[in-house]
């Protein structure tokens, strides 16, 4: 794995992203979707969706795990993917009391 | 052996327990990472816990994150955006080997932290002038004390720890200063500078799921 310089420009192409997340996140949050379009919830699935994918842009392209080894893409799957067994799990029991 | 001799002559940077620099750079890239695998299950018990007391409490939560002010976050979150660019670009200037430029963007990226920070002081003292602070003073004007006392315990928890990280950030980044000014980081060797990179930029993530979360949940009721 030889040094990889990430051009400038990615990084100002991740930081137009990321604001233009925040905006977009900040607007979506002053209307209520759930009443627009009859779907319960829909607010927090969409600053949640946009969360994430601000998330990912930081990830693969700040923390340049887009440019590194397998093994550092599979260190930073592992700790998503135990972080969601987790929160599965303990929300399983949460989500389901009073339901028998 | 001889190989790993030579290198060692090469690079003061080098530790003997590694053969090469590029060795060491993945080693130590590894183990941040690992640390910061271990700092998702340090926040993610937290965004647990707000989980199970948000969906208990929806009401509740909405109505106290509404006492939170969505400018001065929305500001805080920008600047952190714009602190992650410069630690970005640091971490570009280390390996191009452009000394001064790496020290500038350092120092931009703890300014930027500590105008954060500041913000942050402005929100709490609000915070402590309103009563909304957890504990025997706490008061509530709204419908649902209980729920937003729960909130702001939360709130406080979740952006206090934030911030304790962010301290610690601002003084691995001032201890950068001064190697970085000397010229120690190149091409060859940054790992420092990138490894303290993948810290704020973590950092500046646990954000991200905290602004919306706290200040945005109340927002179209």
């Amino acid at each position: 794995m030889s040094l990889h310089v990430v051009p400038r420009r990615v990084y100002y192409w991740i930081f137009t992203a990321l604001m233009l997340g925040t905006a977009l996140t900040v607007a979506a949050a002053f209307v209520d979707l759930s009443a627009a379009t009859g779907v319960p919830g829909l607010n927090d699935v969409v600053m949640l969706a946009i969360a994430v994918a601000k998330a990912v842009l930081v990830v693969l392209f700040f923390m340049h795990v887009k440019y590194s080894g397998r093994l550092t893409a599979l260190t930073v799957l592992s700790g998503v993917l135990f972080l969601v067994i987790l929160l599965t799990i303990t929300l399983s029991d949460y989500l389901t009391r009073g339901v028998l | 052996m001889r190989e790993a001799h030579a290198a060692h002559e090469a690079h003061a940077a080098l530790q003997h327990q590694f053969d090469t620099l590029e060795q060491q750079k993945e080693a130590s890239t590894l183990g941040m990472w690992i640390f910061l695998v271990t700092e998702i299950m340090f926040f993610g018990g937290l965004f647990c816990a707000y989980l199970i007391h948000r969906r208990q409490a929806y009401e509740g939560f909405a109505e106290a994150s509404f006492a939170l002010d969505v400018g001065l976050g929305a500001f805080n979150t920008a600047v952190l955006i714009g602190s992650s660019l410069t630690m970005a670009l640091a971490v570009w200037a280390a390996q191009v080997g452009r000394r001064k430029a790496c020290f500038g963007l350092l120092l931009v990226t703890i300014a930027l932290g500590s105008v954060f920070l500041g913000v942050k002081v402005i929100e709490y003292s609000h915070k402590f002038h309103e009563h909304h602070v957890p504990g025997p003073h706490f008061h509530w004007e709204g419908t649902y004390p209980e729920a937003a006392e729960v909130f702001y315990s939360l709130y406080f928890a979740m952006t206090g720890l934030h911030a304790l990280h962010m301290v610690a950030g601002i003084g691995v980044l001032a201890a950068l200063l001064w190697p970085a000014w000397k010229g120690r980081y190149s091409a060859a060797y940054h790992n420092p500078v990138e490894l303290t990179g993948l810290y704020w930029h973590f950092v500046d993530i646990v954000w991200i799921f905290l602004f919306p979360l706290l200040y945005l949940i109340g927002r179209h009721h």
